[in-house]
């Protein structure tokens, strides 16, 4: 890898800008293996599209027939390049219960989604970097361990259990809140922020104790190096110590451990999706998958596959560019 | 000079009774520094000097009124120009650090912070205690790198610590103590880790600006001929207690107690016994080229001849390649071109095409004892392990034999039930070199062996060494920056330099007198115990 880089800096591209696009390249790659998984795993799935849809009326006439319809008595090999075709021009496909395209089913999905899990980030990553700040400042001190104790707490019941005791509280005996969080497309963004805000805090519940304790563990390993103590010998106070000295050096783990979270946040969320009966992309992954619908099944794999590795590619390049031995080469 | 420093100013540090602490692993507190008494006056500088564990550092940190994790200031006072460190609040002794009283670090490489730039950690002192604001402090380290002769003085600041070479480093730090102009900076050691040719440079320029800016400052060191050129009064520490002090010029001419003649009469060793001849080369190194993958050459056209029974001393500051020789002739990491011979036959470039007779022919001692012990196997098994894989000894055998080179390295035979961890330095070196000596090799390359270890501790090794090769008739192949080492151990000698040979041949054909410059400059950049030394080399240029 450093002699990649190496290699980069004579060659004279900066070594970050060659290893952002080497990452990007591999990037493609496990996505091409993934499409592969995804489209065989689900071509494995025992049922019939069509067979599911005619039901008993169905004479195997009706049913072949519709099978032709779809393209579904082509081989499979020839199935999935026409689908990855379809995909690398942007086409979709067309989702087999109703004759929709999928770009159009998504498409509002898909931006619920990602407004929720930017609702519930924007909440949960500053204020578990700030947890952990605290704690490292005032580390094995009964503040230290009210964090701790809160943070795992939350953590440790289920979600849905979370969401529902949130639900009972602040929806049914305050009324502060509805219990539903329903949107569509054109809800008014201060609305929105409003129905979807006890989804987001259940989400901050559940995924603040990871980051916050990841923040704490990291700027404590870095304590002990000397330029803290160097820091400490220039009569810095404490909490700039903290967050001038030791954060900036102890940046790579919390960005990786707030990437593998926001991803989550992305994809883990249908259970709280279905508590508030949001209308996001967990839901219709499990929707399809009940009516075999398997095109859309396949996209909403992709499509989280495909966040996974962006987010953690990000993550890649971010602890890069915070490490400037990286950053500014000899 | 000690009545001079008086009268340059009054008492600015008085420490009475210090008593320092630190928490043994079983939590009681155990006492480090015994009641020791220090008085400073303003522009002065006092040398503390000993050995490790003499408590030095742990003196120096408390006159900031610091102590570090795990250990406490118990009793005693530490008075700064009227205010008491030892009784002092966060608060006020924070208000202190850094304006005016600094600290410079032994390792100026890991006491920058990576993530900072050189003049943004340097202004960040003036800043926060509201000396300096960004601009000033800014033209003002740029104009105190020019003063520490650093090489351009108005851009080196913006670089990263990594992007700056150590001695560079360790300038840099001495200007950032400087920053807020204090009374009293306190030197840990900031020379050790350098390079002997480095290290003058960074000395002068320590000398200089203390001057100038009539800085009180307190010299850590171990090393006896750097504190005669830096230090007013010496004060010598063994065990946390004071030993002797006096004005330097006096402590090096006459030390009064048992203990700092010890440390004087280090330098005089002189190997024991005449080496057999130079007639039959065991190990020849012959036009070895090296690199690491595909970057810049470490070894050039190097050959090394090793006789039979005679230590060869391969010398060379840091970048000489003299460590990755040792790899090259271990095996770890074949050379791009050139052989290595062993008893004229060859060997294989790579450790996966050596037999085991190969192997266990060259074995190597390592600089840190420390880690190249695994600290959850036994002695007995740490030295045992080679003796059943090259030897094919069985058990009893090897109880028996680990008994024996335990008493020849000088160690109790109890020690083979102990830990690693349960041994000082010293010991452990021993153990590192019973180790290398149960496969019954020819040769040894020993890596640095004693650069980790005190004065007095190297010596005994030193001496054992040499003991063992008198009676086992080993060829050691001695890896050293330090020309102390090498005066007092070689046979042969071979200065390295950037990967080449600079020169090489017998100790005294290489070294006395001189034949190459460079081979010159290495021993005339060597400390001398004299405190007029340093002065006379700098006037001389």
């Amino acid at each position: 890898m450093s002699e990649r880089i190496e290699g980069a800096a004579r060659a004279g591209v900066h070594p970050v800008v060659a290893m952002v696009a080497r990452r990007l390249a591999i990037g493609f790659v496990t996505l091409f293996m993934v499409s592969l998984i995804i489209f065989f795993g689900v071509e494995l799935l025992p049922g019939d599209f069509a067979a599911a849809v005619l039901g008993k009326s169905g004479t195997p006439e009706t049913v072949a027939a519709l099978r032709g319809r779809l393209g579904l008595d082509l081989p499979a090999h020839i199935r999935y390049l026409h689908w990855l075709g379809g995909m690398l021009q942007g086409d979709l496909g067309t989702s087999l219960s109703g004759d929709i395209r999928i770009a159009d089913v998504l498409g509002g999905r898909l931006f619920n989604t990602f407004f929720l899990a930017a609702y519930a980030a924007v909440i949960a990553v500053p204020l578990a970097v700030s947890l952990g700040i605290v704690a490292a400042l005032y580390r094995n001190s009964v503040l230290d361990r009210a964090i701790n104790i809160s943070t795992l707490g939350a953590i440790s019941f289920p979600e849905f259990f979370v969401a529902y005791v949130l639900v009972l509280v602040f929806a049914i005996q305050l009324g502060w809140f509805p219990s539903f969080s329903q949107v569509s497309l054109d809800t008014p963004l201060g609305e929105r922020l409003y129905v979807c805000l006890l989804p987001a805090v259940t989400l901050t519940m559940v995924t603040t104790a990871h980051m916050m304790r990841m923040t704490r563990a990291a700027i404590i390993n870095v304590l002990s190096t000397p330029y803290i103590e160097m820091a400490r010998l220039k009569g810095i106070a404490p909490w700039r110590v903290i967050v001038q000295h030791a954060l900036p050096n102890a940046l790579a783990p919390i960005i990786n451990v707030i990437a593998v979270n926001i991803a989550y946040l992305i994809v883990g969320v249908v259970l709280v999706e279905v508590v508030f009966v949001y209308p996001g992309l967990g839901q219709l992954l499990v929707d399809s998958v009940s009516k075999r619908d398997l095109p859309v099944v396949q996209v909403a794999s992709m499509i989280f596959a495909a966040t996974y590795i962006l987010l953690n590619l990000l993550a890649d390049v971010l602890s890069i560019v915070s490490n400037p031995r990286l950053l500014h080469p000899r | 000079m000690m009545d001079d420093s008086r009268a340059r100013g009054g008492l600015l540090l008085e420490i009475r009774g210090l008593k320092i602490e630190a928490r043994t692993s079983e939590g009681a507190w155990n006492e480090i520094v015994h009641g020791v008494d220090l008085d400073l006056h303003r522009g002065e500088i006092l040398g503390l000097i000993g050995e490790s564990g003499a408590g030095k550092s742990t003196i120096g940190l408390a006159a900031m009124g610091f102590a570090r994790e795990g250990c406490r200031i118990a009793g005693g006072s530490i008075r700064f120009d009227g205010t008491d460190l030892a009784t002092a609040s966060e608060a006020v002794k924070r208000h202190l650090r850094g304006a005016r009283i600094a600290y410079v670090a032994q390792s100026a490489a890991a006491a920058f912070n990576p993530a900072h730039r050189l003049i943004d950690q340097y202004a960040e002192g003036p800043i926060r205690h509201g000396v300096k604001s960004k601009a000033e402090a800014y033209a003002d380290a740029k104009a105190l790198y020019a003063r520490m002769q650093l090489p351009t003085p108005n851009e080196i600041g913006f670089r990263y610590p990594h992007q700056v070479s150590g001695g560079q480093l360790q300038r840099a730090m001495t200007a950032m103590a400087m920053a807020c102009r204090p009374d009293l900076i306190i030197f840990d050691e900031p020379t050790t880790a350098l390079d002997v040719t480095t290290q003058i440079e960074v000395l002068a320029s320590i000398k200089d600006i203390v001057r100038q800016f009539q800085t009180a400052a307190i010299y850590i060191t171990h090393d006896l001929a750097v504190v005669a050129q830096m230090a007013d009064r010496i004060k010598v520490l063994q065990y946390g207690r004071e030993v002797e002090e006096a004005p330097a010029a006096t402590m090096m001419a006459s030390p009064r107690e048992a203990y700092t003649r010890s440390l004087w009469a280090v330098r005089h060793m002189e190997k024991p016994l005449a080496p057999p001849p130079a007639l039959d080369p065991v190990l020849s190194v012959q036009h070895v080229t090296a690199a690491y993958g595909q970057g810049v050459t470490v070894l050039d056209d190097v050959s090394v001849d090793l006789h039979r029974g005679r230590t060869v001393a391969v010398v060379g500051e840091s970048g000489s390649g003299k460590s990755t020789l040792a790899r090259v002739i271990a095996g770890l990491l074949p050379p791009g071109q050139g052989h290595v011979l062993i008893d004229g036959g060859p060997l294989s470039p790579t450790l996966a095409g050596r037999t085991r007779e190969d192997r266990q022919r060259i074995q190597m001692i390592y600089q840190m004892a420390d880690t190249a012990l695994n600290p959850r196997q036994k002695i007995r098994d740490i030295i045992g392990r080679p003796m059943q894989f090259y030897l094919g000894l069985d058990r009893a055998a090897v109880t028996a034999k680990v008994g024996e080179m335990l008493e020849m390295i000088e160690l109790p035979k109890a020690f083979a039930d102990r830990y690693p961890g349960e041994l000082s330095g010293g010991q452990k070196q021993r153990i590192g070199i019973a180790r290398a000596l149960a496969a019954e090799p020819e040769v040894v390359i020993c890596d640095e062996v004693t650069s980790a270890l005190d004065q007095l501790v190297a010596e005994g090794i030193l001496k054992l060494l040499m003991r063992l090769q008198a009676e086992m008739k080993l060829s050691y192949l001695f890896i050293t920056h330090e020309l102390a080492t090498v005066k007092a151990i070689a046979d042969d000698v071979v200065v390295m330099r950037h990967g080449k040979v600079v020169d090489s041949g017998t100790k005294a054909d290489v070294l006395f007198p001189p034949r190459k410059d460079y081979t010159r400059t290495l021993l005339n950049s060597v400390p001398e115990m004299d405190t007029r030394w340093l002065d006379r080399l700098l006037a001389a240029r």
